[in-house]
Order: C-alpha cells, then structure tokens, then sequence
C-alpha cells in the first residue's frame, strides 16, 4: 500500500467538484480541502460536508461495501464512494463526484430510486413446492450456487443507472425491469424448487429482449456479479427454449405439449398503471399479484 | 402549525432491519393493516452487515444439538443475565424461523445431503450457524424484504421518526416522523407500534454501525415512558478493522476465526491462551496443537481460545495492545493467511477478501489483518415481556437489538439474526392482536402533533455557533474515552457530567440550509436521542458495580453474582430526567436450572 | 388541522414514472476521463479488417488448396471442399467434390453462411458490433448515438425485440452448424499430417491445429452451448455428467469467450493466407518438421 499511499499523503490539495442541484438544476461546485491518508471518496465528502458544506446530501450507510447506498458517478464512472479508494484517482486534476444520471434527482449526490422499487414488486416471489410435515427442503450446493452469486446483490442499481436501455431512452422504463432484476429473475428461474416457470414472462412483462447484451452492468458491478454471462444470457437462452425456438415449437405442436409459459400466466404481471395501483389501494390490497400473495 | 400528511394503520413498524421486517410479515399475515417507517432505503437496514450466520439448533451438522445446548450455551454467553423466557424461546423457536426462511426464497450453503449447512462460532457449543458464505444478513434481510414486498406492505422509506405519540391513557398510538427528501412532516396514527430500530453504536467513535445506529427506538421509548434496561452492556466486537482510518471499527467477521484465522501479538505469539478464565476452561483447548486439531476433528478436541466469546477476546486484545505487545496501528494480527489456502480463504471469506482489498488495500491471502475491538451492539434495550414483546408502555413492541434482555451481559455471534426473526415475529403478532382487539378509531392528539413539529424546526432557529457535527463528535469522544470498553468509577461520574453538558449543546444546535435532504437537520435529531441514551449507559454502568459480559469496570474486575448478578439496571425517563432503578431479574424455573448442573 | 394528502406516495407502492428531471450534468456530456474510445475504435479496426480480408478471400476461389505442393492443406475458408478434389489421394479419401467441379461461384460464398451467421449471432460479437458499430453504447456510462436527439430517429430503442435483431435468438442452431464445422476442421487438421502416403508434419500442419484448437475453445465456450449442455437444467446435481461438462468446460471456456473469439478469427484468416502464400508462390516451401 505505501506506494500508492505516498500520492496521497504529504498534505495535498484535493479539489473535488460535487453536483449540487435539485430538479430545478444545479452545477458542480468546487472544495479544496487537505488530503488524508488511506480515505475514499465518501470520506472526503463527509469531511466536506462537516467542515464546508452542512446542507450537501449525500445517501449513504455502511461504508462497507455492502448495502450499496452510496451510488454516485465519479469522474463520469458509476461506482460506489465507500469503495472508491482516493489513491486509485489522478488527484492532480479536480475529481468530479455526480449523482447517478440515470434517475430523477432529489437533491445533490441523491437520486430517486423509486423506479427499482417499483419493477421490485412486480418480481413474482419464489414459489415453493408443497412439503410434508416434517419435510425440510433438499437441494444440493451446486444447484443454489447459481442463484447464490445473484443473491449477493447489494441493490446499489450502479447497473440499473448504467445500462443504456433506460438511461439514455426514458420510455423503456415502463417494460423494462433492469439488470438487477434480470439477476432476480434468473435467481429464481434457476432456483433448484421453485415451481413458477419465468422464462415468458421474463420476455413478455420485463423486457429481457430490450438488452443488447452490452456488458456495462457487470463492469460497474461492485458485488462482481457476472450479470451478463451468468444470468442475463443464460436467461435468454432459457426465453429461447419457451419461445423463440423453431423445433421445440414444432415438437410442443406435434407432441400436444402444453406451452409451459401460457402466455396469459405472463400477462398477468403486467406492470401496473399508476391508477390501476390508487384503485388497488383503495381497496386495500397493496401491491400484491393475485398470484404471489398469501403463504 | 406545520403542514403534514396523515396516515391511519393498525400496525406501525419503526425500522426495516430483519425485525422490522419479520414484525411487518407476521402482522400482515394476521390481517392488520401494516406499514413500515425506516430511514434509509429499503434493503440498507445494517442486518446486511452481519455476516457469520444465523445461531439455531437444527441438529443438521451435529445431531446432539437441540434447544437446551443452545438455550444453555445463550444463557452463559450471557453471563445468566438473560432474561431467561427470552432465551428459552429464541433457542426453542429459531430451527423453524430459519426453515421458513427457505420457503420465502432464502438459499443457504448446503450439507452434503442437501440440508441447511452450519458453522461453527464463539460460545455455540456445536456448528450451529446456517449461513451463506459470510454474508448472512444480506440473505435474510434481502428474503424478509422480498416477503414483506410480496405480501404487500406500505414502506414508508428515508422518513425518521422523532416522537411516538400516545392517547390520553399514555397508551401509544402513533408517530411524527420526517421525510428526509423533502424534510415534511409525516404523522402516523397506529393502534400499536413495533419498534425495530437497531442499536446505538454510533454514540462511539469506533464502530461497526452504520449512520442509522442512532439510538432512535431507545430514545423513543424512553420519551414515552417506557423502561429501558442493563443499556450499560455493549459488546465490543474483538475484531473490527483498525487501518485505514476511514475504515476504523468496520467488522471482521467472526468466520474467521471460525475458519481458523489465529489472533497474534507483535512478537508473533498466539496470545489467547493466557486469557482462558476458569469459565471456560473446560472446553477450550489449552496448547496449540490441541486446539490446531480441532478445525479438523472437533468431536475429540476443544475449541481454541479464539473462540470464546466476544467479551472474552476483546477484552484479551485491550490487554495485550495497553501491554505494548500491539500491532502498528493499535491492535493484533488477525492472520489466516498463513493457515488456510489462497482459494479456500477466497471461498470461504468472499466478502472479508473483498472488504480488505478495496478498502485497506491488503491481500488477506498473503498477510494478516490488523484488528482490534470496536462497539457493536448494545445487549441492552427496551423491556420487554418475552412472549409478545410488548414494552412498559401499552401499544409499544420492540424487537431485535433495541429489545434488551434476550442476550444478557454478552451477545453469542449469530443470536442476533435469530433474535430478530424469532422476536420480530414475536412483535408482529404482539403488535397485530393488541391493534386488532382495540376497538375505536386512532385519534391523533393536534396539540402532541403540533409541539413535536415546532421542537423539530426549532433547530433551524437556534442562532448560535453550535454545529451538529462537531457536538456528535465530543459525545463520540466523551463515551469511547470515558464508557467504552473498561470503565471506572472515576470517568463514569466525569462523563455524567459532561454529558449533561452534551445534551445542553444538543438542544442549542443551529442548523443551515433549508428542510429538504438536510443533513445537518437530521444529525441533530439524531443528536438527541444519542444522548439520551449515553447517559442511560452512563447511570447503568456507574450503579453496576461489578464486571459481567459487555460491561467492564476496571475498580470492580470480577463478576458479583450474589447482588448484580440478580438485577437488571431499569432507567426511565421521570420528569424529563433518566433515572435509575435495580429491578429484580426474573427467576428460571428448576427445569431450566438443571440445564446447567448436569452440564459438564 | 392541516392534512395534505400524500404530495409523495411511498416508494414501494409506486408506479415507475416517466420523464422527471435527472440530476447531474446532461447525458450527452460524457464525464469519464479514460480514453474510453480506444476500445470500440480498436473493434471497429479489427471486424473490419477481417471483413476486408473474408471478402477477398471469399472471392477468390481460387489457391484454397495446396494439393500442388504434395500437401493435403485445404483452406478453412473452403471446407468442406465442395467444388474440387481436395485431396492427393484422389476420391473421397480427402474431401471429395460434394457438388462437383459444375459449381462455378466460389463455394466459400456457400461455406461462410455458416461461420459468419454463427458469430454474427454470438453473443461476445453482439456486445461488440451494437458497441462498436451501432454505438448502443460506444462505452459505459456515454450516451448511445443520437439519443439525445429529441425527435431523432434514435430516439427510441427497441433492442432485440423485432425483426431482424429477432433472430438473434436463432443462435443455437448456428452453433449446431458451428459443431459441425468444428468437426470439419478437425478432419483437414488431422488430413494436414497426410504427406503423400506417409504421416508427417509441416509448419501448415501445426497451423491447422491450432486452428481447430481455437475452433472448438471459441465453440465450446459459446453461451448457447452452455446453456444446452447444462444450463438450461435446474438441477445439475442430477445430471453428473452434463454437470461436469457444463462446469469444465463450458463455463471455463465462456470466461474467455471474447479472448477465444478474436483468437479464432484471426487465426482462420491467417490460416486461409497461410494457404494462399504457399499456392500462389509467394512462399515456395512449406517447412517440414518430420
């Protein structure tokens, strides 16, 4: 570590430029403030914000890495602050600190995240299969590996920030669920148990085939979750089986299989209209599909 | 007056950590009607921090275990300070939260056929931590949130509580909180309230919590008038990170040494043997090569010293760093570089390898960790009732760390994501049959509504120099130097004092800028409920004149059981003071006690 | 009393809504300091070269086979050999002429469908031609071309979604091809040891190997393969040998997929040049190591 510490240390200037804004703009605003030894970028914005600047909101918690509060782009890059270590940037040019540009901004380095929540609650839950009593689950540890590297998300939604689909054309939102959601739904999808097959509605409801495969939510990925090879691909190969193709559709024809996705068990996970959602409301039944609530 | 917005619920729900959580599923279940408050985002809550396991006798590893060895492993970990029903129920009930768990979507690292895996922990007698990887609290906190998603529940996110309301009997029927965003007022009214809200760490200078560990929920029920108890107990986990800087007190989990990491003094000496005390002498492994054999066969070998509990090596490592035997930076070496392979510590620790190479820049593959005691987490906390939950005060519930009694003087690593999932539960249906019985509508008191909100704003007010920032600080350095890990008499009275001071310059707290995401604002509410409850760690640890657990006073070394042993230290809010009191500590029946007689 | 209804419902019971205001400078100013250019610009230099280079090769029919020299050295751009004798052993001992010696276009027009549907529908190369080319995105975190446009004609992204990047999804049956061709390969690799009528190997033959080695590392670890031999299973604990395949092979290779991709390609180019070279008299001896 001394090597890279040496850059840091010896009491340098740092010159940061942190957004300060709300919806009714901003501009980077500039602090020079001393270096210190073996800081990352959130501890040289808490220090501003102590000394410099009371009022600058900054989202953050464990400072650990792991609950992935702290999303921010830094010199342009999504990354999370609690991770970025100063000695990893070139601190003889100011270091630009923005929010995530990919949802609407509260204020500052704070974004509205709202969005991933509400794709969230459309993810059908896991559905067990029916045990006897006395019966616990067996499943082998090669078989939850799979969904076991998608569970270590942290939900920072670095990957929901960068992935072009959404961030750079809004309207997607509205059917598209996301990487971190593709993450989810592959967990589930390869869940040794679960009995819900997803591979339709993965397509039809949350738009698996908007993603162009373009890698960039697993390069921000902070958890290093292979989303693209691992979960997102794998997925669509799955899609590829239920929907897409030709010989198993002619197989399923010939044979009088059942579709195993009924294009109207995807249907139903619609995503919801804002006043479909207030009349849900009204009547008490918040937020759960017909096919996901109860025990 | 204060705009603000009103919402009406049977149940309310501070805090969306695992209890939180757990509470919110269970009394949706019964059919009352559920919402929950946190501070940060949904998913942040710092059960993601908690990373060796979940403690429960599932016999899946080691069939010998069941409830009594662990009920019986708790209570001593806990130095019998425990509230016995507490622990008889987290011990009996956790086997079935865990399982439901699975069923709610949770994946567990596997037997070789196919069950829940468990691992081994300081003061479990027996492998009996399910667990994933070393990330265990992301797992049950991301399963409760997606069950508490699923079922439907109202989550009311980045909005802090300021004060609980209550109706005209003192029941408590309600809430004024603030959203963070736009700094406007919220107003709940609930029939009950759960609170849920984690620990107070943050009244310390090293610590493993994060920003949130406030003290809200213990705060709360003080103002409220309920009884708080033994808050003097705080463990300092042995081993948070000491360097860098920034990074000081952030843990390193217990799984280490679980996984054969060795504590190491500057001269390379394994250190932990000089500090067996006679309590635990008969099953911890008294040489080295005894306790080196017991990774690999721990039927016929004792656990090494590394294991025993946290109180135990903290207080081991305070020891030899005031000794002049420490490490560069103030603590010991923590090295499992040289015991275990580079792949199987990469398997086995992802997120410890993780944690140090992006934040310390050390390769825990090739060199040893540096370590040393930080605070993190309070045994003490809201009294409860141990089958439902219930506070003091009508209509007030609380779970998980802001609950006391369950864990005694000392927590058991992995009793705390059980303690949540079995007392959340616990809650939620506390909570749920007390709301549903209460016939009539919540009327929300204007005047209550009215004062909190003018007390709230009242910061904005305050014309003087005093920053929140550097307030917070004095209160971190009053309580790490004077009421952290060994205390005296003599420093106890000195931070009384100060910190009656401290709660001056809380009140007189100017804050800059305007209402929206503000936080300065926010600091200076939480300012005040950390120093409320500093000074019940303060007055708890002044009266109980005696070392036990997670608390350590240098003037009383050893453990009296004959008079602190058998009472809990209640303080409460009288007349806008913290006062004290001794309360009797409930008496274990004799089924129970023999637990302990015929045990070795 | 003063009661506003809820201005903001909570987040978790919220509809996803459109077109608030984003924080932060706009899209359309890219903040990274890297020269994150280079990598596209260096795709964009390398398929195109290659596609270059394929189309004249394709074209040429002509130097695919090396039978003149005494060597059963046949170009990968021309197998199977379909319009020819391509072998020095005569008949279908080598590659006999599948249509006969009546097909006049270069039968590399016929043989590339094959290899080129393959990687245009393969994964790695999507990510790197909707990058490269389309510039959806050229990098992380920089605006897709013409994004920013309010009414352009890129304003609005549709994906894989439609015709034709539908038929992306098409990929495995590529890959069966691809399997094939794999195996074809193979053969003139094991053919290239053929030196008249005793076994022996030239630096052509090496180069066929290695060929076929890069063949089947790009092959095997394509993500449709992973999918089918293991993946597409829930639970792999049942199937010990696909699980093993899946874990070995597919999945080790598909972590170098990109690596082997590019690896494949140019190293089939060099191979079919290789050939050329020694057939059109540029080189005039093939060493020989035994």
């Amino acid at each position: 570590m001394s090597t890279e510490t040496a850059t840091v240390a010896g009491q340098r200037t740092l010159k940061m430029r942190l957004w300060r804004g709300d919806e009714s703009g901003g501009d980077f605003a500039t602090y020079e403030i001393p270096a210190q030894e073996g800081e990352v970028v959130l501890d040289v914005v808490h220090r501003i914000q102590a000394e410099e600047a009371p009022d600058l909101a900054v989202r953050w918690n464990c400072k650990a890495g792991k609950c992935g509060s702290c999303s921010a782009e830094i010199n342009g890059r999504p990354a999370l602050m609690c991770m970025t270590r100063m000695s990893t940037l070139n601190i003889d040019e100011p270091i630009t600190v923005s929010p995530m540009r990919g949802f609407p901004i509260i204020r500052d380095l704070v974004t509205d995240v709202s969005f991933n929540y509400a794709v969230a609650r459309r993810i059908p839950a896991f559905q067990p299969p029916k045990l006897a009593e006395g019966e616990v689950f067996r499943m082998q540890q090669v078989d939850v590996d799979r969904s076991q590297e998608f569970r270590k998300c942290i939900e920072c939604f670095l990957c929901q920030n960068v992935c072009h689909v959404i961030r750079d054309h809004e309207d997607n939102k509205e059917s598209f669920a996301g990487p971190r959601f593709f993450a989810r739904l592959a967990e589930l999808e390869m869940h040794p148990l679960d009995t819900l097959d997803r591979r339709r509605l993965s397509s039809e409801q949350f738009g698996l085939g908007l993603c162009n495969i373009t890698k960039c939510c697993t390069e921000v990925c902070p958890e290093g979750i292979h989303i693209t090879d691992n979960a997102i691909i794998p997925l669509k190969e799955r899609v590829v089986d239920a929907r897409f193709d030709p010989v198993a559709w002619l197989g399923r024809k010939i044979t009088g299989k059942p579709d195993p996705t009924p294009a109207a068990v995807a249907a139903s996970f619609a995503p919801e209209t804002l006043e479909q959602q207030q009349a849900a409301r009204a009547l008490g039944k918040v937020g759960s599909h017909p096919q996901t609530s109860g025990a | 007056m204060s705009e603000f917005e009103t919402h009406i619920v049977d149940v309310l729900i501070i805090g969306a950590g695992g209890a939180g959580l757990r509470a919110a599923a269970e009394a949706s279940a019964m059919g009352a009607s559920t919402a929950v408050v946190c501070k940060s985002l949904l998913g942040k809550a710092h059960t993601v921090m908690a990373e060796g396991g979940v403690a429960a006798a599932l016999g899946n590893v080691w069939p010998e275990d069941n409830w009594k060895v662990h009920f019986r492993d708790t209570m001593r970990g806990g130095k019998m300070l425990n509230n016995w029903r507490m622990a008889q129920l987290h011990a009996q009930e956790s086997p079935d939260r865990v399982l439901e768990l699975e069923q709610w979507g949770a994946l567990f690292d596997r037997t070789p056929d196919g069950k829940i895996l468990q691992r081994d922990f300081g003061g479990h007698r027996y492998a009996r931590l399910a667990h994933v990887g070393d990330r265990t609290g992301l797992e049950l906190l991301r399963t409760v949130q997606h069950r508490a998603v699923d079922v439907g529940i109202e989550v009311f996110m980045e909005c802090k509580i300021v004060r609980l309301l209550h109706d005209a009997t003192g029941a408590v029927n309600g809430a004024v909180g603030i959203w963070r965003e736009t700094g406007k007022f919220i107003v709940f009214g609930a029939k009950s309230v759960v609170l849920a809200t984690g620990g107070v760490g943050k009244m310390y200078k090293f610590t493993s919590n994060s920003w949130e560990g406030t003290g809200d929920g213990h705060a709360l029920a003080l103002w409220a008038g309920a009884d708080l108890i033994d808050m003097e107990c705080i463990q300092f986990h042995p081993t948070g990170m000491i360097w860098p800087p920034s990074a000081r007190g952030l843990l390193v989990t217990e799984g280490v040494r679980g996984d054969g990491g060795v504590l190491k003094n500057i001269d390379g000496e394994r250190f932990m043997f000089n500090y067996i005390s006679d309590y635990f002498k008969a099953e911890t492994s008294d040489t080295i090569e005894e306790a080196d054999q017991w990774y690999e066969n721990k039927r016929d070998f004792r656990r090494p010293p590394e294991l025993l509990p946290r109180d135990e090596v903290a207080r081991a490592i305070n020891s030899e760093v005031k000794a002049g035997r420490g490490s560069p930076h103030g603590g010991v070496f923590l090295d499992i570089a040289s015991r275990r392979s580079p792949e199987d510590i990469r398997r086995r620790l992802p997120s410890m390898y993780h944690q140090f190479k992006e934040l310390a820049d050390v390769d825990i593959t090739k060199d040893a960790m540096e370590i040393g005691p930080t605070c993190h987490y309070i045994m003490g906390g809201v009294r409860v009732d141990a089958d439902t939950a219930a506070a003091t005060v009508s209509g007030l519930f609380a779970a998980g760390e802001v609950a006391g009694g369950m864990h005694g003087a000392n927590r058991l690593g992995g009793n705390s994501l059980s303690d949540l999932l079995v007392f959340g539960r616990r809650a939620g249906i506390g909570a749920a049959e007390y709301a549903l019985g209460k016939s009539g509508e919540v009327v929300i008191d204007e005047l209550q509504v009215a004062s909190v909100t003018a007390h709230a704003l009242s910061f904005f007010d305050n014309d003087g120099s005093e920053n929140a920032y550097s307030a917070h600080q004095a209160l971190q350095d009053t309580m790490q130097s004077l009421v952290g890990i060994i205390r005296t008499e003599s420093e106890l009275v000195e931070a009384k004092d100060k910190l009656a001071e401290l709660s001056e310059r809380a009140r007189v707290v100017s804050v800059e800028g305007h209402r929206q995401f503000n936080p300065g604002w926010h600091l200076a509410l939480d300012l005040e409920a950390m120093t409320a409850v500093a000074q019940c760690t303060t007055l708890g640890a002044l009266e109980r004149q005696e070392s036990r657990g997670g608390h350590t006073r240098e003037d009383h070394p050893l453990p009296d059981n004959e008079v602190f042993g058998k009472v809990n230290m209640a303080t409460s809010f009288v007349d806008g003071q913290v006062r004290l009191r001794r309360e009797p500590l409930p008496e274990m029946p004799t089924e129970l006690k023999e637990l302990f007689e015929e045990a070795h | 009393m003063t009661v506003v209804d809820p201005a903001k419902p909570n987040m978790s019971v919220t509809a996803v809504q459109i077109g608030k205001v984003r924080g932060g400078p706009p899209l359309s100013k890219v903040l990274r300091r890297d020269r994150w250019w280079i990598q596209p610009a260096l795709i964009v230099t390398g398929l195109t070269l290659f596609a270059i280079y394929a189309t004249w090769a394709a074209f040429r029919n002509g130097h695919y086979y090396a039978g003149s020299l005494g060597r059963d050295y046949l170009s990968p751009f021309y197998s199977p050999c379909l319009a020819h004798i391509c072998s020095t052993k005569g008949g279908y001992s080598g590659w006999g002429p599948i249509l006969g010696s009546w097909w006049a276009i270069s039968p590399a027009l016929l043989i590339l469908i094959f290899p080129l549907g393959f990687r245009m529908t393969c994964y790695y190369y999507r990510k790197s031609y909707y990058r490269s080319f389309w510039l959806s995105p050229p990098a992380c975190a920089v605006p897709d071309a013409g994004s920013a446009k309010p009414n352009g004609r890129r304003k609005r992204y549709t994906g894989e979604t439609r015709f034709p990047l539908l038929i992306q999804n098409i990929h495995r049956y590529f890959w069966y091809a691809a399997v094939a061709f794999a195996g074809i390969l193979t053969w003139d690799a094991i053919a290239a040891f053929r030196f008249g009528n005793s076994i022996g190997m030239g630096l052509g033959t090496l180069i066929f190997v290695i060929n076929a080695a890069l063949i089947w590392a790009y092959t095997l670890g394509c993500h449709s393969c992973r999918h089918l031999c293991g993946g597409g299973t829930n639970r792999l604990s049942e199937h010990a040998s696909r699980y093993w395949i899946w874990k070995n092979i597919a999945s080790k290779l598909n972590e170098k997929h990109q690596l082997f991709a590019w690896l494949s390609l140019v190293w089939i180019a060099f191979t079919d040049f290789y050939i050329y070279m020694l057939t059109s008299g540029i080189i005039h001896h093939d060493p020989r190591f035994f």
